[in-house]
């Protein structure tokens, strides 16, 4: 009885294999986005992990400065008290002009040792090399690659237990190549230490420990924003998807009411039906997961690459370069696939389950008793909102920002049916031609079947509409900025101090303003802040883009009282022009303005040159920013080249380095144009299904109005109407929210990941297109039903006029 | 056998690449460095600090002690700088490396540990006048006329001890005028001792602080290349009579032969010069010491002075097992002469 039960359930498929390929397509899509999202996602924060790893932070606590970085002296004393504590000096070298993170540690006491030993023996490097000049580095093959091309000074070991981008070398040579023989960054406090020593909080007040585990998250608290990010991207895809799925379940099980009425009345009990039915589900579940995971990891493998960019180009963070296969991705993936489909589902099997055993099909228009439940969603809806408001109104931090996101997209989609019913009831009271009147109320009928699609309609346009808001706005902003930040017409960079300072004497003499572009890095509250020392200069005066500034700014920082700071370091510290800076503990000054810095992921200070060399007198001087007419640059630049030997690459003009900033962040935002647009296929793919499936629900309120004399092609044509005004309706509510959700992005969203708050700009232009997009998408999805119903047999319509269907 | 041989130095690294210059690099040529020269007269207290010219040096003081209720302990203070090049440099540059080892024994218990310290940026060093030698939180500082008076403190996981000590004789200056022969073919170091401190002080060993008295000896050595090429080790005694009498002798152990020297020293600190063979020594019983045999029983011998003894390991078990290990620990004496002392042996394997 079951097997036939079974076989004829199954039956369906074969009549319908379109359905089918919709369902599991629906569902290979969700469950494929989102597992390409948690792919890429995973291997990200394993390869921060393993960085972190690999570089010994895992390992043992660390006792960073609150500011600047631990003196010489203090290592020195902290050690005589007893503690063994073994240093680390990080700074960025510069070799040919590439830069290099460097991390100098002390190679007879730090915990990478054991592993760069082993490697430095495979290589069968002298043993003492490294710890005598000129020095031996160690990198993962890939950066040891990039540093012998860019410099034959120092041997290089590669060994792959390194992470990428990152030169490990002895303290000795790291301190002469950043010029800081008395600082330190941080401290690692070995483990096994002397029971009964002075705590170090006594010791060194100034200093503050950071637990291990903590010290590995570092990179994971800054590409935090990004990977939540990416995750929401996943989610919306996959709700969407569910979408698809949702309305396709309703349809096979709509469709196969009258073989479920016979199976009952043969004597197959209900539950059995449902547990048939579930079954059903559960393998196109597990079948199409799979298939999406499969998806889903080509996906990930495109994308990763500019994931790699972004990560790279915003934060400095390197993700390695390969994906791969994680077994707790694949059951999440799987999980997330039934469960989707199961939640789809539950609807239509509650249906099914509560329906009487005789029930005729539906016939009657269902959009009348719909309308309690547009309120009761629009009032959920409301309630979304308020909640999100409230969250971001009390809380800070991203989270919150996308728990008000989230609220603003579900609370805006649960109030669209409710907003879209009052519309065509409005336009049904406007027009007078009875087949006006009933192509409205019609189009409001068929609202519960078409509303989910319509949701996901509307969260795709919206999302398109406020994150192409977002990233256009940032682009306008950003090259407004670029601007501003590079005025100089020539940048050089000098392979040596002596050489950069032939050429200072050799341009000044030729009247030709040479700005030094001189800085020093330090660690302020155990993060890296980079000291820029600026000449005073008009140049600056005129152009460097202030947020906020006392007046006077630029004499008080040529006076050397006060410093600029970068909007995200003032976000980050809550620091306000007016109160001052601790660079060093000897080392105070005003903050006299907040200049913008997009792109930097890092805190930075300008001061005044002279203060700073008088803090920091080694720091290198090779790069230079050159005033000059803009149409002497080539000849000076030739001659430059020449004269002092400089390669060509390291002389840029102010074109080419705007134009390779820009690249960079065209590539930063691949991704997000690429997740856009997939969530938008998505979204049109929606539509059609809902539309399918209500195809076959609309014959009994078709079949009366081609009775009354509409032809077959008239309704094809109104068919297709109603979906575009449909569309069209969805389109003009999301472009308010569009602008919210950007609104949103710029000024919560950034602020909080990036620390810089942008300013909006309008692109009516684009939304235009995208709404032109999204009413394509209309027709596209309305064509296949329409062209089915302008070609149906009429007598396929007399029969609803008979005593069963 | 080689030397290299016996320390395969990169187990552990560069500290262990650095600092078995110890022994490993005791036979190397001196590249630069500067040698021990005969004629040479030793000053002080300038020659109690540092001397970076030179490859290796050390500030080694072992002492035998013993409690109120007569059980014997022994310590070992031990300062070793090693030279990856000659002299010295500012900070982090500094191609100066520290290493030092501590160890409390009794008869049954041997704790050590160990510290390494970069040169040039104040973790470890020694400064002349007045004198002050430490790494981290150990340290071995006059507290009176150049040796004479000392503090040392040290400590480890397991133990820790602070010590007085009180020079109660003269320097000794070993070999010629502290200029110590240590082959055949020329090798030598610069080499005097204190061998007359009184000792007292506390140990705190696991099972709680223990008051101690006793004679403490501190070695001051210096050299480039104190080891010929095929010289693999040595077998060190510092013998305290009960007569006041002290003795020193050592045994280098080379694949062409032995070669032995040492130092005869007056119960007034009068310091006379042993020709080399004069002074010998025969491994006895060996013990099973972390998987190798060692002689921790030996018959020492010097005719001149009537001396026959049996020098026998207060704890066979004294195994420095540290960045390059070595078996050092306290002896008792017993023979025509009876009395104390320490037994260093290194390149056993």
């Amino acid at each position: 009885m079951i097997r036939t039960a079974l076989s004829a359930i199954l039956s369906h498929w074969r009549r319908h294999p379109l359905q089918l390929v919709t369902l599991m397509a629906g569902l290979a899509l969700a469950t494929g986005l989102w597992s390409a999202v948690q792919a890429i996602n995973g291997e990200a924060r394993a390869s921060y992990a393993r960085a972190a790893e690999q570089l010994g932070t895992t390992v043992a606590d660390r006792l960073a400065p609150e500011d600047g970085s631990i003196p010489l002296r203090q290592y020195a004393s902290l050690r005589r008290s007893g503690w063994q504590l073994t240093p680390v000096l990080e700074g960025t070298v510069r070799f040919k002009r590439q830069s290099f993170d460097i991390m100098g540690i002390d190679l007879l006491s730090h915990p990478l040792v054991p592993a760069l030993a082993e490697a430095a023996e495979q290589d069968s490097a002298p043993a003492l090399d490294a710890l005598l000049p000129p020095g031996r580095f160690f990198a993962h093959p890939e950066t040891a690659q990039m540093l012998s091309a860019a410099q034959s000074e120092h041997p290089v070991t590669q060994t792959d237990r390194l992470p990428r981008g990152v030169l490990i070398a002895d303290i000795s040579l790291a301190s002469r190549l950043l010029r800081q023989p008395d600082s330190l960054s941080y401290l690692i406090i070995l483990p096994d230490q002397i029971p009964g020593l002075t705590p170090l909080e006594q010791l060194a007040p100034g200093l503050t420990r950071i637990p291990a585990r903590n010290a590995a998250a570092d990179t994971a608290r800054l590409t935090d924003s990004f990977h939540l990010n990416l995750t929401a991207f996943g989610l919306l895809s996959f709700a969407v998807g569910l979408f698809i799925v949702q309305g396709t379940i309703g349809l096979s099980l709509e469709q196969r009411r009258s073989m479920i009425r016979t199976l009952r009345g043969l004597g197959v009990p209900m539950r059995a039906l449902v547990a048939l039915f579930a079954a059903e589900l559960a393998v196109v579940a597990l079948i199409s997961g799979i298939a999406g995971l499969a998806g889903g990891y080509l996906v990930a493998a495109a994308l990763l690459p500019d994931v790699q960019a972004t990560l790279s180009g915003l934060y400095g963070a390197s993700v390695d370069g390969a994906l791969s296969l994680r077994l707790e991705w694949v059951l999440s993936g799987l999980a997330m696939a039934c469960g989707g489909t199961f939640l789809a589902g539950a609807q239509a099997l509650y249906a099914l389950w509560r329906m009487p055993l005789l029930a005729a099909p539906a016939t009657q228009a269902r959009g009348q008793q719909a309308s309690n439940s547009h309120l009761a969603a629009a009032i959920a809806g409301v309630v979304c909102l308020l909640a999100g408001l409230t969250v971001i109104l009390i809380f800070q931090g991203l989270i919150a920002g996308f728990v008000f996101l989230s609220g603003l997209m579900l609370g805006a989609a649960l109030m669209l049916p409710l907003l879209i019913s009052t519309g065509l009831r409005i336009g049904a009271r406007l027009c007078t031609r009875p087949f006006a009147e009933w192509l409205w109320a019609d189009t409001r009928a068929q609202l519960p079947g078409m509303s989910l699609a319509l949701m996901a309609l509307l969260l795709a346009l919206a999302t398109n509409i406020g994150v192409g808001t977002m990233v256009s706005s940032f682009r306008l902003t950003f090259t407004g900025w670029l601007d501003q930040r590079l005025p100089a017409e020539v940048y050089v960079t000098t392979t040596s101090d002596e050489q950069g300072e032939r050429l200072t004497q050799w341009l000044e003499d030729r009247g030709i303003t040479v700005l030094p572009i001189r800085h020093s890095d330090i660690r302020y509250k155990g993060a890296p802040l980079r000291i820029y020392g600026v000449a005073d200069d008009e140049t600056y005066r005129q152009n460097w883009p202030l947020l906020e500034a006392l007046p006077n700014v630029w004499d008080r920082v040529a006076a050397g009282e006060a410093l600029l700071v970068n909007e995200q370091f003032a976000r980050r510290h809550d620091l306000k022009p007016g109160r001052t800076l601790a660079l060093a503990p000897d080392w105070e000054l005003t903050i006299a303005g907040i200049y913008s810095d997009y792109g930097n992921p890092n805190g930075q200070v300008i001061t005044s040159l002279a203060a700073l060399l008088a803090r920091a007198p080694d720091i290198p001087n090779r790069q230079f920013g050159l005033r000059l007419p803009a149409e002497d640059v080539p000849e000076l630049a030739t001659y430059i080249r020449e004269a002092f030997e400089i390669p060509r690459e390291n002389i840029v003009d102010q074109v080419g380095i705007k134009a390779r900033s820009l690249g960079v962040f065209e590539r930063t935002f691949t991704i997000t144009s690429a997740l856009n647009l997939l969530t938008l296929g998505v979204a049109g793919f929606a539509m059609l299904t809902s539309l399918l499936t209500l195809w076959s629900q609309r014959l009994p309120q078709l079949a009366p109005v081609w009775a009354m004399g509409l032809s077959r092609r008239q309704l094809a044509g109104a068919e297709i109407l109603r979906s575009l005004l449909l569309a069209a309706i969805t389109a003009v509510l999301a472009l308010p929210l569009g602008l919210v959700l950007a609104w949103a992005l710029l000024a919560v969203i950034n602020v909080e990941a990036f620390g810089w708050k942008l300013p909006m700009h309008l692109f009516p232009e684009d939304w235009l297109r995208l709404i032109l997009l999204a009413l394509l998408a209309a027709v596209v999805a309305a064509a296949l039903p329409a062209r089915r119903l302008s070609r149906l047999d009429p007598a396929e319509l007399l029969k609803v006029f008979a005593n069963e269907r | 056998m080689n030397v290299r041989s016996i320390f395969p130095f990169l187990l552990a690294g560069w500290a262990t690449a650095a600092l078995p210059q110890g022994y490993a690099g005791l036979g190397t040529e001196a590249e630069g460095f500067a040698v021990p020269e005969l004629g040479r007269k030793l000053s002080f207290p300038q020659d109690h600090g540092a001397h970076p010219d030179f490859r290796i040096e050390w500030w080694y003081l072992t002492a035998n002690l013993t409690d109120a209720s007569g059980r014997d302990y022994g310590i070992q203070w031990t300062l070793f700088r090693s030279a990856l090049a000659p002299g010295e440099a500012e900070g982090w540059q500094s191609p100066q490396i520290w290493m030092a080892h501590a160890a409390v024994t009794a008869p049954d218990q041997h704790l050590f540990a160990e510290r390494i310290a970069r040169g040039g940026v104040g973790q470890a060093g020694v400064s002349a006048d007045p004198f002050d030698a430490w790494i981290g939180d150990w340290q071995m500082r006059s507290t009176g006329e150049a040796l004479e008076k000392m503090e040392i403190a040290a400590s480890g996981q397991e133990f820790s001890y602070d010590l007085r000590l009180t020079a109660e004789g003269p320097l000794v200056l070993h070999g010629e005028e502290g200029y110590s022969v240590k082959s055949d073919s020329g090798q030598a170091s610069y080499y005097y001792s204190q061998p007359f401190y009184q000792v007292s002080g506390t140990l705190d060993l696991p099972g709680g602080p223990v008051d101690v008295t006793g004679h403490g000896w501190l070695d001051r050595e210096w050299s480039s290349q104190p080891l010929a090429e095929d010289q693999s080790g040595w077998d060190w005694f510092s013998l305290s009579f009960d007569s006041g009498e002290k003795l020193m002798g050592f045994v280098l152990r080379g694949d062409s032969g032995d070669f032995t020297s040492g130092t005869w020293i007056t119960a007034e600190g009068v310091a006379e010069p042993l020709p080399p063979g004069a002074f010998r020594a025969e491994a006895g019983a060996e013990s099973d010491v972390q998987g190798r045999k060692i002689p921790t029983s030996w018959k020492a011998t010097l005719p001149d002075k009537g001396v026959s003894v049996e020098v026998q390991a207060l704890n066979p078990q004294s195994w420095m097992g540290t960045s390059f290990s070595y078996w050092e620990g306290p002896v008792t004496v017993t023979g025509s002469h009876s009395g104390k002392g320490y037994l260093e042996m290194t390149g056993y394997d």
